[in-house]
């Protein structure tokens, strides 16, 4: 049985084998002739009793369909041989090499008879010609220097700066600092708080901003997330010092949702 | 109309379809002129023909596929033929500047063009280089190669296999051109 199944695999080998060779004929235009048909062939009928998968009469079939496309090369090899067009490729080749490049351009011209035409403007060119001109601005105004506005120079304050977002009220890590300071402030002696507590305002743009501000406290070490997974409530716990992450344990990220309807539940429950 | 006439008219018609260059391609198709011209064009053409010959002009005719030499090509085949006006003559090496060419480029064409017909028509683009690398300086190969398949001498497929194209059909005498290269004295 074993040795079926090898026949089989060894057989699958070969067709492949062969298709390849063809192919690499009929692709790169190598001599038809390197191929032995013949020993082919031999090749193709040894194997067939095995075939009983379509799988592999398709392959067996594929194998015959290149193989007969190399036979049909080689035809018109023989073919073209006969014509008076045959030329031995290794003789032009010798002769090329011989020739000089002035040579080669004389002899060239005796065999060349070039087309003779005249090109000439459609009537829809001419039109398409016609309007493009038409609708051409004219140079003086192409050409034309950028006018600038001349705006009297002034005087900005830092407040003007904060109000128009050129520049942030505080860097961003004083922020973060202060931030930082009034989570171990409203921790006091416990050692964590709820997170939507702690981020949880009376405006919602403000929770999103203090979200964002949490989310950075984790992230640089300045605090951990602690989840009960029973009663799916999520802990913030203020590092006394900031820890840096990197390299001591395994990092997970937790997305903690912070949408309106998040919020408006965690107001209601707060004022019942 | 006396028959005379109406085939001096049908020749003024095809000479104009003919000369004056309609299509990206030039040359017109067979059944172009049928449209145009009617049914006995071929005769029309061998008039203009014979007209052309004085003025050392002839129109070509371009098959699909080569017709064999005995039999006298079939209307099918006449139809699905493309027809130009070419020189009847050759150049002479003065006149290559009507070309626009210089003789480096024209010799890089006779070797890529008797390479690819020596290789039945077929040649790989790797082993027509390495032949032009022997005239051409080796930065001038691909650009030229290029230039001759832009001109629509030669074409190339995705296998970097290289064929003649619509040009060399319509304006080279290929066997004329083997012989010449194969009797020729270096």
């Amino acid at each position: 049985m074993a040795t079926k199944r090898e026949k089989r695999k060894l057989g699958r080998e070969e067709l492949q084998r062969i298709i390849a060779m063809c192919m690499s004929v009929e692709e790169r235009g190598l001599d038809p002739f390197l191929v032995d048909v013949e020993d082919l062939i031999k090749v193709i009928r040894e194997y067939f009793p095995e075939w009983k998968l379509p799988e592999d009469l398709v392959l067996d079939a594929e194998t015959i369909h290149h193989l007969a496309s190399v036979i049909k090369m080689q035809s018109e090899w023989v073919k073209h041989r006969s014509t008076s067009l045959y030329t031995d490729p290794f003789l032009l080749e010798e002769k090329i090499r011989r020739l000089s490049r002035e040579q080669l351009a004389t002899i060239f011209l005796k065999s060349y008879h070039p087309i003779v035409e005249l090109e000439q403007i459609s009537p829809h060119s001419l039109m398409q010609a016609v309007q493009y001109w038409k609708d051409l601005i004219p140079l003086d105004e192409r050409w034309k220097r950028v006018e600038y506005t001349e705006t009297s120079m002034g005087v900005t304050s830092r407040e003007e700066m904060i109000e128009q977002k050129v520049i942030a009220e505080k860097r961003f890590s004083e922020e973060l600092e202060a931030f930082w300071r009034e989570l171990l402030q409203k921790t006091g002696e416990k050692e964590k708080i709820e997170y939507w507590d702690f981020i949880g305002s009376d405006d919602f743009k403000e929770t999103v901003r203090r979200a964002y501000l949490a989310s950075f406290l984790v992230t640089y070490g300045y605090a951990t997330l602690e989840i009960d997974r029973l009663e799916e409530i999520v802990f913030i716990k203020p590092h006394k010092k900031p820890i840096p992450l990197t390299g001591k344990k395994e990092v997970v990220s937790v997305p903690v949702s912070v949408s309106y309807d998040d919020w408006m539940k965690w107001k209601e429950a707060r004022t019942s | 109309m006396k028959k005379k006439d109406i085939y001096a008219s049908k020749v003024k018609r095809a000479a104009h379809l003919l000369f004056f260059r309609r299509h990206r391609k030039p040359g017109v198709k067979g059944w172009e002129l049928r449209k145009r011209l009617g049914t006995d064009y071929p005769k029309v053409l061998t008039i203009l023909d014979s007209f052309l010959e004085k003025l050392d002009l002839q129109v070509k005719t371009v098959f699909e596929s080569e017709p064999s030499k005995e039999a006298k090509p079939s209307l099918e085949e006449l139809d699905k033929a493309r027809f130009y006006i070419t020189l009847r003559g050759g150049l002479t090496p003065k006149e290559t500047k009507m070309m626009g060419w210089r003789i480096d480029d024209i010799a890089g064409l006779a070797i890529t063009i008797s390479s690819i017909i020596s290789k039945k028509g077929k040649a790989p683009r790797d082993d027509v280089e390495q032949l032009l690398r022997d005239k051409l300086p080796g930065w001038r190969v691909d650009i030229n190669l290029d230039r001759y398949i832009r001109s629509g001498y030669i074409a190339e497929d995705e296998n970097r296999q290289l064929y003649l194209d619509w040009r060399t059909r319509a304006e080279i005498d290929e066997s004329a051109l083997v012989k010449l290269l194969l009797g020729s004295e270096s």
